[in-house]
């Protein structure tokens, strides 16, 4: 499988996304994300203070996930420079912030990314890597991640859509279960998601289709019983995210005929309490190019934010909390049900 | 254009139901919240039922609400199959059980 871009697909731009995003269906428009807000007095969405500062170090890939925002992949090339990592280390230096969140791509790909994690973690932040789990197995010179992961007490983030190989493969590519499984059982075996080792192992369930997840409990008991009685995998904790309508996962509601029923779900799911909470009001994102975005996936639909600077090397904290998040209709993804953000739920279901 | 008397475009308009009786619809659709909220049963178990009843009686709208319903519970396609499989074991028995009614009239009058 390969990439929108690679394919020339008319979705690898954002402004065609945008544009299906804000279109009329069937002559009639979804509520307008800003106007959903204001009934509840959330607009303009402000920041609460940056608390994450997430980078996205690429869209290089060992995967190519069929509902992949990022439109990630082998054949995608960009990534982040030792120059933009040295302006993200100073921006942290001078604004710190309690964690920092890699993402990619496979964030393991960028040449530059085990001196990144030492240089963070030397300035005292958290930091967490979303890790695909194949990458692990995918070359030798991945084959020590785990333990690189311990000894920097990098807390691990992995995707897992479901619990057996069909589901999980069907997403993510065939095989994708298996190594992730062989993945797991060596991140368990240098103490992640152990009792007492402090090393955090959490995974990330994502619906394998046009539908909305469980309630983040229920999943992670059957995850949880699964894993372990099946496989003598543990982890810490499941987040269950809710797929946005950004890139692949939109070619493939639009492919399918699920985009307006797909749309109607989180629109009537808005839920004003996960509103209240959403992940990009005490997060920023920064593009593999330095770009500054309120979440991952503005940064997909290039949605820069709204501040006088817009790029890590004018990076000023104080100016950026007093912004106003830029919203779209795709921000109903994170607004549904118990809400959506990296770190899951964002409201009691 | 084509006419059919299943439209799936009919089942968002179910919550209008109550358009010609209010009363009744309200009851109902506080009953039908009840019944499946958290109880001695799980929401996930009563979820993986109403897909096997909604295959017992064949009500298209059942079943595309429960499918989804059940996926976005976490069930996985062989467990769903088999509850359908319940759903057609009973259906199929219903009808072979019937069977002994049939045996009981022939002895009955056959010399």
């Amino acid at each position: 499988m390969k990439s929108l871009k690679a394919t020339q697909h008319r979705l690898a731009s954002a402004a065609s996304q945008l544009e299906v995003l804000g279109g009329l269906r069937d002559g009639k428009s979804f509520t307008p994300f800003e106007d959903k807000l204001a009934t509840f007095g959330l607009f303009p969405l402000r920041p609460t203070g940056i608390e994450i500062f997430q980078a996205n170090l690429g869209k290089m890939c060992n995967q190519t996930c069929g509902h992949c925002h990022v439109d990630a992949g082998p054949d995608r090339k960009e990534i982040m420079t030792r120059e933009t990592m040295q302006q993200c280390l100073e921006a942290l230096r001078r604004f710190p912030a309690a964690t920092v969140d890699l993402t990619g791509g496979a964030p393991e790909m960028n040449p530059d990314f085990r001196w990144f994690v030492e240089e963070c973690t030397r300035l005292g932040a958290k930091v967490m890597v979303r890790c695909n789990l194949t990458i692990i197995i995918a070359n030798p010179k991945y084959y020590d991640l785990p333990e690189f992961y311990r000894d920097h007490q990098v807390e691990v983030v992995s995707s897992l859509p479901f619990y057996n190989a069909d589901r999980t493969d069907r997403q993510r590519g065939e095989g994708v279960f298996v190594g992730s499984m062989k993945a797991l059982k060596m991140l368990n075996a240098v103490g992640y998601g152990q009792q007492g080792s402090g090393l955090v192992l959490n995974l990330v369930y994502n619906p394998a289709g046009a539908f909305l997840p469980a309630p983040q409990q229920t999943l992670e008991g059957q995850f949880r019983k699964v894993l372990s009685e099946e496989f003598g995998i543990e982890f810490n904790s499941l987040f269950a995210i809710t797929n946005m309508p950004v890139s692949r996962y939109l070619e493939f509601l639009l492919r399918s005929g699920n985009y307006e029923s797909y749309m109607e779900k989180l629109v009537s799911a808005f839920n004003p309490t996960a509103a209240a909470g959403v992940m990009c009001r005490n997060t920023i994102s920064v593009g593999w190019d330095g770009m500054l975005y309120d979440c991952d996936f503005n940064q997909m639909l290039e949605l820069p934010v709204q501040a006088a600077a817009q790029h890590i090397s004018g990076y000023n904290a104080g100016e950026l909390n007093d912004r106003e998040i830029v919203l779209r209709q795709h921000c109903y993804g994170c607004t549904a049900g118990a809400g959506s953000s990296c770190g899951g739920a964002t409201a009691a279901s | 254009m084509s006419q059919t008397y299943y439209n799936p475009e009919d089942l968002k308009k179910f919550g209008g139901i109550g358009e010609f009786s209010k009363p009744l619809a309200d009851q109902f659709f506080s009953y039908y919240g009840q019944v499946f909220a958290e109880g001695e049963l799980s929401a996930r178990e009563k979820s993986l039922i109403a897909l096997a009843v909604a295959h017992a009686v064949q009500c298209p709208y059942c079943i595309d609400a429960y499918s989804t319903d059940a996926l976005e519970k976490g069930y996985t396609e062989g467990q769903m199959m088999e509850a359908v499989h319940v759903a057609a074991a009973i259906r199929g028995g219903a009808t072979l059980v019937h069977g002994v009614q049939m045996m009981n009239k022939v002895k009955e009058v056959s010399m």
